[in-house]
C-alpha cells in the first residue's frame, strides 16, 4: 500500500531526504561521503538528477553491478547469432551468462547459429603460466572444423587476458588470414576494466568500429538494393522478441529495417548498416558509441526512441517519420491510428486495476527511465528509480523528459540501501533483476524482473505493451500477497534486514 | 493484428501469427544472409555422423557447453552454509553479480555476497585497499557473524595473499581483531566449483581449529561421540539436509552439519527479508574438531577437507552422492557403526518401502539405457541406483571427473551385469555428449537444464536432475537422499517413462491401441 497519496510534494521530499540520511548513517565515514554522492532527491527543472554515476563502486556494499565482460558478451556480442563468441579465459563467465539474457532469434543452433551455446577456452593454470595463445589459435581451428558454417568469430576476453599479458590481436589477424580474410574479432572486455558493464559496451561498439567496419572494403558492393526508407534497428536484444514487435511497426509505417543492433542480428546486418538512412536507437547507453561513429564517418543521423507504452510509442514514431517524407509520415499516423484500439481495450482492461499504484525501479542503462511512461499509462506512478551503469547523460535525459518532483535518486544502488528504501516507502511495485526478485517478494513486495522480463515478454511496441500491463496486473494483484502474513501475525509491521 | 487485449499473447505464441512469419522470412531472406538451407540441412546430418563424432572428440582446446563452473561458485555455496555468515568474493566484481544470479535462478532464493570490487588500478597496485575497505563496509552494513573471504580468478593472477591482507585490514580496524574471517585461495582456473566448495569448508575448520590465522591457540581435540556431516555442492540441499537430519534423529545420531544452507535457500515469504537464515553455528564449526567421525555425501567435494580432519585425529567416511537401496544402507549402516547405535524399524520399514516401489514398477524401467551428466559424485550415485533398477548407464559424462573418478565409475560398471556396455567419459562436455546421443542412443537422459538442448537435438527425453535446474520449479525442495530419497528419483524416472510411452501411442487410429490407461 502506498504511503505517498497523501503526502504533498514537499513531504514527500523531506521523507525522501530524511531517508537517505538514514542509510548513509550504516556506512563508515568515508563510504557514507561517497554514497552520499550517489543518492538525492530529484528537483523538478533541475537539468539532471544530482547524482554522480559511472564511477567505481565501493568495495564490499554489495553493488548490483556487473563487468565489462557482461557488457560486451553478454549485451552487446553474444545475440549475433550467426558468430561463434568465445568466453576467453576460465570456464565461470562463459557459464553463468549462458542463454541467460533470452536474446531470441531464429536458426539451427549448433550448425549456424550458435547464440545459445557456451564456448570457452576453459583456461587451466598451464594457461595462465605459460599464455593462452597457442590455445586460442587451437580453438579457432578446432571452431572451423566442427562448426563449419559459422559467419565469424570473435573473442570475449575475461579478467586473465588482460593480466598475462596475452596477445589476442595477433592470434585473430592471422587466423583470419588464415582463413581467408574471416571475420575475427578479438575484444578487451577483461572484467576488471572500468567500473561496471558499461565499459564493455563502448568496447564492444568499438571492436565493431575496427574489426567489422573497417575491413569492408570502400568499393564493396551492397548485398541489395539501397532504398530511401531503409534503417538500422540499434541497441534491441530481442529480449522475448523485444526487436520484433517494434520492427514490424517500423515496416508498417513504410521503413524497411536492414538490420538488428544486436538481438537476433548477424555479422552480414552489422556490415549492412553504413548504408543506412538513419540509425534508430533504443538502448542508448550501449549503443551511443557505434551510432556516433557512424554519424561522423558515414553521415547516418540517428535518433532515439522509447517502444514502452503507447504514449511514448507515437511519440517516438512520429519522431522517427519526421525524418523522412510525407508517405513515412502518413504511414506513421496510420500506424498509430490501426493500434489506437487495442491500446485503448488494454488500458480500459487494466487502467483501473493499476490507477494510482507506485513503482520503485532499478535497472540497467536504459530501462529507469524508459518504462516510465508505460507505468503512466496505466495510471501508474514510479516514485524511485536509478541506474546500475548509467552516466550522466543518461540522469540528465531522465530529469529531463521522465521522472517527477521528488522522486528519488539512487545511482549504484546498494543491497542495504535498496532493501531500506523499499521497507520504508512500501511501493506497490519494484522493478529490477534476478537478484533482487526474492529480497522484496520475500518481504512482500509485488516484483517483476525489469531485465529479462521475468521470463515474459516482448515488452515493446504496441503488442509489447499489452503483456506489460498484463504482467504489471499479474505482479500487483495476485492473491499471494494476501498471504504473506499468517492471520494471527498480521498486525506485526514488516521489519527488514538482520542488519537493522 | 495478433494481439488482442482480452487475451494476451506474449512470446510464446505472439510471434508464431502471420504478420511477424511473414516479417520474419523476409528478414532471413534479404539481410541475414543465410547459409544455402540444403548446406545447413547437410551440415546437421554431417553432425550425427560416428565421423564427425571422431573429430569431436579429437578436440584438445575447445570445450563447448561444459558441464561444470567455476571454484568461486562452490566457494559461495559452502559459505552460505555457516550462521551469519556473508561470502566476500575478492577480485572483480561481475563474478560475484553472476554468482548471485545463478543461485537465484535455481533456488528462486535471494543469494547475498558481496565482492571488493578489484578494478584496473587494483590490477596493477594489488587489491589491499579494497580488502580494507571492503570488510569494514561488509562488517558495517550487513552487521554478519563471520565475513568468508575466497578469490577470483582475477585477484589469483595477481597474487594477491588473503593472509597478510586480512591481517592488515584488522590492524586498520575494518573488522575487530577477534572477528571470524576465515579464507580460501579459490582460482577459477583450477578444478571447478565442487573444489572450491572443498577449499572454503577446509579454511573455515582450519581457522576454527588451528587458532584462527595464529591470533587464538590452536583447539585441543577432546573425542566425543558426535558425528559431522557433511553435503557437499548440492542443488537439493535443501531437500537433502532436512532428510539427512530427520534420518540422524531416527537413529539417535548425535551429529553437527558443516555447511547447512538448508534453511538460507528455503527462507519463507511472510514479509521479512531474512539475510541469513539458519546454519551451521560457529560454535558448532569450532566443536566439530572433537566429534567421533566425519562422514562427506560427496567424496569430490571433499578431496582436502576430509584429509585435514582425518590429520585432527577423527575417522572420515566418504561417499558418492548415494542414492536409491544400496547406497542409503551403506550410509545408515556407517552412521550405526560410528555411533554404536541400532538402524531403527521404522527405517528398516523405509527401506521395506522403495524396495517395493522398485519391486512394482522395475519391469517399465528393466533394461532402459540412459546418458547421464553432471558433478562426479551425483554421476555416481545416479548410476549406482540405475543399476539397481536394472537400467544401464550407457553414457556416463562429468566434464569435472578425474581420472580416478572415471576408475571409480568403471569398477562401479564391473559390479553389475547392467554395466556390461556402459562407458565413462572424464573431462568431455555437452558438445561430447550430443556426439554420443547420435551415435549410440538411449532411451533417457538424465541432467540438469542445458540438458534441453540435447533433447531437442537428438530427441532423447531429459529427466531433469542435477544443478542448475533453471527451468522446472522446486524440485531443489525435495529430497534424493535416504529412502524416501531413492523415491523421489524413482517416481520422476517414471513419470518421464509413461509420459514418453503414452506420447508415443496417442495419435488416434493410427498408435492408440497401447494408450492404455493401466500400466
Amino acid at each position: 500500500m502506498s504511503v505517498t497519496k497523501t503526502e504533498t510534494i514537499a513531504e514527500i521530499k523531506a521523507r525522501n531526504k530524511e531517508l537517505i540520511n538514514e542509510v548513509l548513517a550504516v556506512y563508515p565515514d568515508k563510504t557514507a561521503k561517497r554514497r552520499a554522492k550517489h543518492l538525492n532527491v530529484h528537483e523538478a527543472g533541475k537539468s539532471d538528477c544530482g547524482v554522480k554515476s559511472n564511477l567505481k563502486s565501493v568495495p564490499g556494499v554489495m553493488t548490483i553491478r556487473g563487468c565489462a565482460y557482461a557488457g560486451s558478451k553478454g549485451v552487446v556480442w553474444g545475440p549475433i547469432k550467426d558468430m561463434i563468441h568465445i568466453s576467453h579465459g576460465p570456464v565461470g563467465c562463459g557459464q553463468y551468462s549462458w542463454a541467460a539474457r533470452r536474446n531470441y532469434y531464429i536458426g539451427t543452433t549448433g550448425i549456424d547459429t550458435f547464440v545459445t551455446m557456451q564456448f570457452t577456452s576453459d583456461f587451466q593454470e598451464k594457461d595462465i603460466v605459460f599464455g593462452g595463445d597457442k590455445k586460442l589459435a587451437k580453438i579457432m581451428d578446432e571452431i572451423q572444423e566442427l562448426f563449419p558454417l559459422n559467419n565469424g568469430i570473435t573473442v570475449q576476453s575475461e579478467c586473465p587476458i588482460g593480466l598475462i599479458g596475452d596477445d589476442i590481436e595477433a592470434v585473430s589477424k592471422a587466423k583470419s588470414k588464415e582463413y581467408g580474410g574471416k571475420t575475427i574479432v578479438p575484444v578487451r572486455c577483461e572484467g576488471f576494466r572500468g567500473v561496471s558493464q558499461s565499459l564493455g559496451h563502448h568496447i564492444a561498439n568499438d571492436a565493431i568500429r575496427d574489426w567489422v567496419f573497417d575491413k569492408i572494403p570502400a568499393d564493396a558492393a551492397p548485398r541489395f538494393e539501397p532504398t530511401p526508407y531503409d534503417v538500422a534497428i540499434i541497441g534491441d536484444y530481442n529480449i522475448g522478441g523485444d526487436a520484433w514487435s517494434s520492427r514490424i511497426l517500423l515496416e508498417e509505417m513504410g521503413l524497411r529495417v536492414i538490420a538488428q543492433w544486436s538481438g537476433d542480428g548477424s555479422l552480414a546486418e552489422l556490415e549492412a548498416t553504413p548504408k543506412a538512412k538513419l540509425n534508430v536507437l533504443h538502448c542508448y547507453r550501449s549503443m551511443n558509441y557505434i551510432s556516433r561513429h557512424m554519424e561522423e564517418k558515414y553521415g547516418i543521423p540517428w535518433c532515439e526512441y522509447n517502444f514502452f507504452g503507447p504514449s511514448k510509442i507515437a511519440e517516438s514514431l512520429r519522431k522517427i517519420a519526421s525524418f523522412f517524407d510525407d508517405k513515412i509520415k502518413e504511414g506513421a499516423e496510420r500506424v498509430i491510428a490501426r493500434y489506437q484500439p487495442l491500446m485503448d481495450a488494454v488500458i480500459a482492461k487494466y487502467r483501473p486495476r493499476l490507477e494510482g499504484k507506485t513503482v520503485m525501479l532499478f535497472v540497467g542503462g536504459l530501462r529507469p527511465r524508459h518504462v516510465i511512461g508505460a507505468y503512466e499509462d496505466l495510471g501508474m506512478e514510479v516514485i524511485g528509480t536509478g541506474y546500475e551503469f548509467g552516466h550522466n547523460d543518461d540522469y540528465q535525459r531522465t530529469a529531463q523528459h521522465y521522472v517527477k518532483d521528488g522522486t528519488l535518486i539512487y545511482d549504484d544502488v546498494t543491497g542495504y540501501e535498496f532493501e531500506k528504501f523499499v521497507d520504508k516507502i512500501q511501493p506497490d511495485l519494484v522493478g529490477s533483476g534476478i537478484k533482487e526478485k526474492y529480497v522484496f517478494q520475500k518481504m512482500g513486495v509485488p516484483f517483476r524482473q525489469m531485465h529479462s522480463w521475468d521470463y515474459s515478454g516482448p515488452y515493446h511496441g504496441y503488442d509489447g505493451f499489452a503483456i506489460f500491463a498484463r504482467d504489471m496486473d499479474m505482479a500487483i494483484n495476485s492473491p499471494v500477497w494476501k498471504m504473506t502474513r499468517a492471520p494471527w501475525k498480521r498486525a506485526a509491521p514488516p521489519s527488514l534486514m538482520a542488519a537493522e | 493484428m495478433t494481439q488482442n487485449a482480452e487475451n494476451v499473447l506474449d512470446h510464446l505464441e505472439l510471434f508464431r501469427g502471420p504478420e511477424y512469419q511473414q516479417m520474419l522470412a523476409n528478414k532471413q531472406k534479404m539481410f541475414e544472409n543465410r547459409r544455402d538451407p540444403a548446406e545447413v540441412e547437410r551440415i546437421r546430418e554431417w553432425a550425427k555422423t560416428p565421423e564427425y563424432r571422431e573429430k569431436n572428440f579429437a578436440r584438445e582446446a575447445l570445450t563447448v557447453n561444459p558441464a561444470k563452473a567455476c571454484q568461486p561458485l562452490g566457494a559461495v555455496f559452502a559459505a552460505v552454509g555457516f550462521e551469519g555468515t556473508i561470502p566476500f568474493v575478492h577480485g572483480s566484481q561481475g563474478c560475484v553479480a553472476y554468482y548471485r544470479s545463478h543461485f537465484s535462478r535455481h533456488f528462486k532464493e535471494p543469494s547475498s555476497c558481496v565482492s571488493s570490487s578489484m578494478t584496473e588500478d587494483a590490477a596493477v597496485f594489488g587489491g589491499l585497499n579494497n580488502m580494507v575497505d571492503g570488510l569494514a563496509n561488509t562488517y558495517a552494513m550487513y552487521k554478519p557473524k563471520m565475513i568468508s573471504v575466497s578469490t577470483t580468478c582475477m585477484a589469483e593472477v595477481i597474487g594477491d595473499d588473503l593472509n597478510s591482507f586480512i591481517k592488515t585490514a584488522k590492524e586498520k580496524g575494518s573488522v575487530p581483531m577477534e572477528f571470524d574471517v576465515p579464507y580460501a585461495h579459490t582460482p577459477a582456473f583450477v578444478g571447478s566449483h565442487v573444489t572450491g566448495y572443498d577449499n572454503v569448508l577446509k579454511g573455515i575448520l582450519e581457522h576454527f581449529w588451528d587458532g584462527k590465522a595464529g591470533t587464538a591457540p590452536k583447539l585441543e581435540r577432546v573425542a566425543n561421540e558426535k558425528i559431522n556431516f557433511i553435503g557437499g555442492f548440492d542443488g537439493y540441499t535443501v531437500g537433502n539436509l532436512r532428510e539427512v537430519k530427520r534420518l540422524l534423529g531416527l537413529m539417535g545420531a548425535e551429529y553437527t552439519i558443516l555447511a547447512d544452507n538448508s534453511d538460507m535457500w528455503d527462507t519463507p515469504t511472510d514479509g521479512e527479508f531474512r539475510m541469513y537464515d539458519g546454519g551451521t553455528t560457529l560454535e558448532d564449526a569450532a566443536n566439530a574438531i572433537h566429534a567421533k567421525a566425519t562422514i562427506s555425501m560427496q567424496e569430490y567435494c571433499t578431496e582436502k577437507t576430509l584429509p585435514m580432519i582425518a590429520a585432527h585425529g577423527q575417522e572420515v567416511v566418504s561417499f558418492n552422492h548415494p542414492v536409491g537401496v544400496g547406497g542409503t544402507d551403506e550410509f545408515l549402516m556407517a552412521i550405526a557403526r560410528i555411533t554404536g547405535k541400532d538402524i531403527p524399524e521404522d527405517l528398516t520399514r523405509e527401506r521395506g518401502r522403495l524396495v517395493d516401489a522398485i519391486a512394482d514398477s522395475s519391469a517399465h524401467i528393466h533394461g532402459k539405457k540412459f546418458a547421464i551428466y553432471g558433478d562426479p559424485d551425483l554421476c555416481l550415485g545416479l548410476a549406482r541406483f540405475l543399476l539397481e533398477l536394472g537400467a544401464e548407464p550407457t553414457h556416463v559424462l562429468a566434464t569435472n571427473g578425474s581420472k580416478a573418478w572415471a576408475e571409480k565409475v568403471q569398477a562401479l560398471f564391473d559390479s553389475s551385469p547392467f554395466g556390461k556396455n556402459c562407458h565413462v567419459y572424464p573431462g568431455k562436455d555437452l558438445w561430447h555428449m550430443r556426439s554420443l546421443l547420435f551415435t549410440e542412443p538411449v532411451d533417457f537422459l538424465i541432467g540438469n537444464t542445458y540438458g534441453k538442448y540435447l533433447e531437442r537435438d537428438t530427441g532423447t527425453p531429459l529427466i531433469r536432475i542435477g544443478f542448475p535446474i533453471f527451468d522446472r520449479h522446486h524440485h531443489h525442495r525435495y529430497p534424493v537422499w535416504g529412502y524416501q530419497g531413492g523415491l523421489n528419483v524413482l517416481v520422476w524416472i517414471l513419470d518421464k517413462i509413461f509420459d514418453e510411452i503414452d506420447r508415443n501411442t496417442n495419435v488416434p487410429s493410427k498408435t492408440d491401441y497401447s494408450f492404455d490407461i493401466i500400466r
